[in-house]
């Protein structure tokens, strides 16, 4: 067959392959022709020891001067000439039965001179793809259902913890896949503390300031920051923001489901929220735990033991209730104050489990329910607790996360010590100085330092880290005072060291008992 | 009042908003001929089966029921979708269209490659069946008959294409429409009137494996094939015009170019994570690859030069593929990242089209839309009939001795 072929398209290259006119005796006499040319090749291969191919045999044959050369693999910087095959049937129009510009028979293969990536095509194409991704995503991805605005109000104030639980909320927020407005009240007014926190997130902030400052006990801060949410709603009124209100408490942890399910929320919903209450104690909380336990076994179960607070639904996905957390194995026990070691409790209905449409908060009657009632007109004074005071109609609310049993989001409080304080913004300032204690000094002669500061001696009497940091401050006021007992005694100068070595210590070690100015 | 009207307007542009935002996602799809992919040939044209005995149909399949899954069954189920079909009457005065349900590439090799060596002379009979038996042909010398030939180089009924040139469209068949797979212009084996279909590729192999549409694309140019015959062509050059050769040899290094013979099980699912998916000729112009390439929303890049495609009139090709000459190969590349993006977003756009695959499928049972309906439809656009091709009494056309001497002994 294959040699059928080459003297196929050995002939074609001669003559038009439609041109069957062939004469008879020429063919017979070009196929033994080629036969014996076959068993030649066959025989030199057999002598070479490998295959010896007959296109050497074309390019010898074939004159430069034919029309129908098409230009060996090997040069390759040459670009071939594709010469049609009848020339003279393209003057022609009106042959229409002309052959195909396109040739049968073996052609070239083209190979560019560096048949290697151009960078700059590359990035070209990197570009490209990126850009198809980016429409893959707003056509079939998260955009694509209609995606409505998350509008987060989260209550916030300044103390040591908030740096992480505002960071946890943030890097959540900056996840979701939907437009997000974040509005930030903050107890005690807008601070830079928040406000440098918050700047760096990304998503539009809305930084509100609120003018009551933070108490001290759990209770009363529920109540504070009821009215912080009440506040964020009436920006979301006067601004007019349209999308899904959700309350992130700034310690809670959301998933990234949560995001979704809420998209699908018509007026007001509420998910199922996991409870953590957790208290530092860790006795405390092995109590509590076995003292349900007998609770579940004296009686049977009216109690859910489950740390969740959401919407109960019957068999028929309707509401019907509340699961609430079972505070009673705390009873008695929970943390009063903020700083307490004791289980933090959640209020009855906790905020963060509902979400509502933003516009049942807007003034215009006509697109609200008949059972909500009219957010202007709330009083705020009259206590409102938990979100189920916005409506009329309680049993109107649509239960998420398939009727509540996904659990979509978790809800803890945990806080410092009262007194606990840390550097402004988290930034250690000003710097603390680092030395190290060099053994090995390239000055070996080099008496030890002079009793400035002592570190090495310090660290030697340590032991455990090279690395000693000491505030400055606490440096200065001992550099304030060894200066001035820097010529009498030395000796005491060591005990008067000690004291701050007890201090570096706690330093570098953990913050429990820290104590540092603010 | 003024107030509710001007929500009513309002009302009513956010709404066509919003549609026009949802057809965002496809486009429709509009060829020479206009927008016609999603006609329905029922009512405008009729056609009339033969009633041939079944050596020509049934027992050649149930002899070798492979031919009911390679790319060429389009025969097969194109009959047995015009035996239910509404467009089908019983009465053939009536008749604006006749079919011949024979089955030529039927014949198949023990590896299922089909042998055409017999096909001539089938066909043969089968004509001299017909115009003995009704007087329908013999009216038009077949000229208001259509045949499917869904075999490489079409009514040439050859695998080699110097062989199939030299052979020619069977004579007999040279008044018929035929509708075949094989399209490259101003080529022999291809009539002025043909309709061109795609080859078949099975639906439900095909929807099998969709994977979800958010899934990026991240391949930027993707093929799995042969890029030398190293059995029927060593050297290369022949195989492909050395098109494919050149593909692999320019690219082979680079890493935008997902090219390679494996053939992995994740072929499928590849392909719907690519941009560009390379559809070059092989052996024959046309390749199931570019029914793939449709259905799987990756653009088709086309090398092969003067190819016909499928459904040209109602498809407009140039829209949804890119054409690459096979000269302009080695700058496949700078080609490529030189085409705009809001081009390539219009052409996943219309590849997204669903009346744009269901065009290129053949699903069982037959579906509106799908390409057992382009074929009604082009067949219905070439209606109605000449007048000229109505032969007067005893006048002869065609000459039924044409042909290699071989075609002539019975089958």
């Amino acid at each position: 067959m294959k040699l059928s072929a080459l003297h196929q398209s050995y002939l074609n290259r001669r003559r038009s392959p439609l041109d069957s006119s062939v004469d008879a005796p020429s063919k017979s006499f070009l196929a033994v022709f080629w036969l014996v040319l076959h068993c030649l090749c066959c025989l030199i291969s057999l002598l070479l020891g490998f295959r010896f191919s007959r296109l050497v045999f074309f390019f010898l044959v074939s004159t430069p001067s034919s029309s129908n050369l098409y230009s060996p693999p090997f040069r390759p910087d040459l670009p071939p000439p594709r010469i049609d095959l009848t020339p003279s049937n393209a003057t022609t129009a009106e042959a229409k039965t002309s052959s195909s510009r396109v040739v049968v028979g073996r052609h070239g293969i083209l190979i560019r001179p560096w048949p290697h990536p151009d960078p700059v095509e590359v990035m070209k194409a990197h570009r490209i793809i990126e850009r198809v991704q980016r429409e893959q995503k707003a056509v079939f991805g998260a955009g694509a259902k209609g995606s409505r605005t998350v509008i987060a109000v989260t209550p916030t104030y300044v103390r040591t913890f908030q740096a992480l639980h505002l960071n946890g909320v943030m890097h959540s927020l900056m996840l979701v896949p939907y437009d997000v407005v974040w509005i930030v009240v903050e107890a005690g007014g807008v601070s830079n503390e928040t406000a440098s926190i918050v700047g760096k997130s990304g998503v539009r902030v809305i930084h509100v300031g609120f003018d009551q400052r933070m108490p001290n006990t759990w209770e009363d801060r529920g109540k504070v920051e009821v009215l912080m949410r009440l506040r964020a709603l009436r920006v979301v009124k006067e601004e007019k923001l349209d999308g899904v209100v959700m309350f992130a408490d700034d310690s809670n942890m959301h998933s990234m489901e949560f995001f979704d399910e809420i998209q699908n929320v018509k007026w007001f919903g509420a998910v199922s929220v996991g409870i953590l209450a957790h208290s530092g104690n860790a006795e405390e909380m092995v109590m509590s735990m076995d003292k349900r336990r007998e609770m579940e076994e004296e009686e049977s179960s009216s109690l859910s033991s489950l740390p969740v607070q959401g919407p109960a639904c019957n068999a028929t996905d309707k509401l019907i209730g509340w699961h609430v957390f079972n505070t009673l194995p705390y009873a008695g026990k929970s943390a009063v104050y903020i700083d307490d070691v004791a289980a933090v409790l959640p209020q009855k209905l906790e905020w963060c489990g509902f979400v509502l449409n933003s516009r049942i908060l807007w003034d215009e009657a006509e697109s609200k329910p008949e059972w909500v009632k009219e957010f202007g007109l709330l009083n705020e004074n009259e206590g409102v607790e938990s979100p189920l005071s916005l409506l009329n109609d309680p049993s109107m609310v649509e239960p998420l996360g398939s009727c509540g049993r996904q659990v979509l989001l978790w809800w803890l409080r945990v806080e410092a010590r009262a007194d606990s304080k840390f550097p402004p913004g988290w930034v250690i300032d000003p710097p603390l100085e680092i030395t190290v204690a060099a053994k090995r000094t390239p000055w070996p002669d080099v008496p030890p330092e002079p009793p400035t500061k002592k570190k090495d001696q310090m660290s030697l009497s340590q032991g455990n880290n090279n690395v000693v940091v000491i505030p400055k401050h606490q440096q200065q006021q001992q550099q304030r005072s060894s200066k001035v007992r820097k010529p009498k005694r030395r000796s005491k100068r060591n005990k008067h060291e000690a004291k701050p070595t007890d201090t570096a210590t706690q330093v570098s070690s953990s913050t429990k008992h820290h104590q540092e100015r603010n | 009042m003024i107030r509710s009207s001007l929500s009513v307007i309002l009302l009513f542009l956010f709404l066509s908003a919003s549609s026009a935002e949802h057809n965002a996602r496809t486009e429709r799809i509009s060829g020479s001929a206009g927008d016609v992919l999603e006609d329905n040939p029922v009512g405008r044209l009729k056609v009339y089966v033969y009633d041939l005995p079944s050596k020509y149909n049934k027992k050649l399949l149930q002899k070798d029921p492979r031919c009911l899954t390679h790319m060429f069954a389009a025969e097969i189920f194109m009959h047995r979708f015009l035996l239910s079909s509404p467009v089908r009457t019983r009465n053939p005065d009536e008749a604006d269209w006749f079919y011949t349900p024979i089955y030529p590439t039927c014949d198949l090799t023990p590896t299922g490659l089909p042998l055409p060596f017999k096909s001539p002379r089938m066909m043969r009979s089968a004509i001299q069946l017909i115009s003995s038996n009704w007087p329908y042909w013999n009216r038009t010398e077949g000229a208001d008959h259509f045949f499917v030939v869904p075999h490489d180089f079409g009514a040439c009924f050859h695998y080699q294409e110097e062989k199939a040139i030299k052979r020619g469209i069977l004579p007999l068949l040279q008044r018929a429409t035929l509708v075949q797979t094989f399209g490259q212009r101003n080529h022999v084996c291809l009539d002025q009137g043909s309709i061109t279909i795609p080859p078949f590729a099975p639906p439900q192999k095909m929807q099998a494996h969709y994977i979800p549409p958010d899934i990026p694309r991240s391949i930027f140019v993707y093929f799995r094939g042969l890029f030398y015959d190293v059995n029927n062509d060593p050297e290369g050059g022949y195989y492909a015009r050395g098109a494919r050769a050149a593909v692999w040899e320019n690219f082979k290094n680079n890493p935008l170019f997902d090219i390679s013979t494996d053939h992995p099980t994740t072929y499928y699912e590849d392909m719907q994570r690519s941009i560009f998916c390379l559809c070059p000729l092989g052996w024959a112009p046309w390749s199931p690859r570019l029914v793939e390439a449709v259905v799987f929303g990756c653009i088709p890049v086309i090398i092969a030069d003067d190819i016909v495609l499928p459904f040209a009139d109602a498809i407009p090709w140039e829209e949804i593929g890119v054409f690459v000459a096979e000269k302009d190969v080695p700058e496949l590349d700078t080609i490529l990242t030189s085409i705009p993006t809001e081009v390539i977003l219009r052409k996943q756009r219309l590849l997204a089209n669903p009346s744009m695959k269901q065009a290129m499928l053949f699903p069982q049972p037959a579906q509106p839309g799908d390409a057992f309906h382009q074929i009604l439809n082009g067949l219905a656009r070439k209606l109605p009939h000449d007048r000229s091709i109505y032969l007067r009494e005893g006048e002869k056309v065609l000459n039924w001795t044409a042909g290699p001497v071989g075609d002539l002994k019975p089958w």
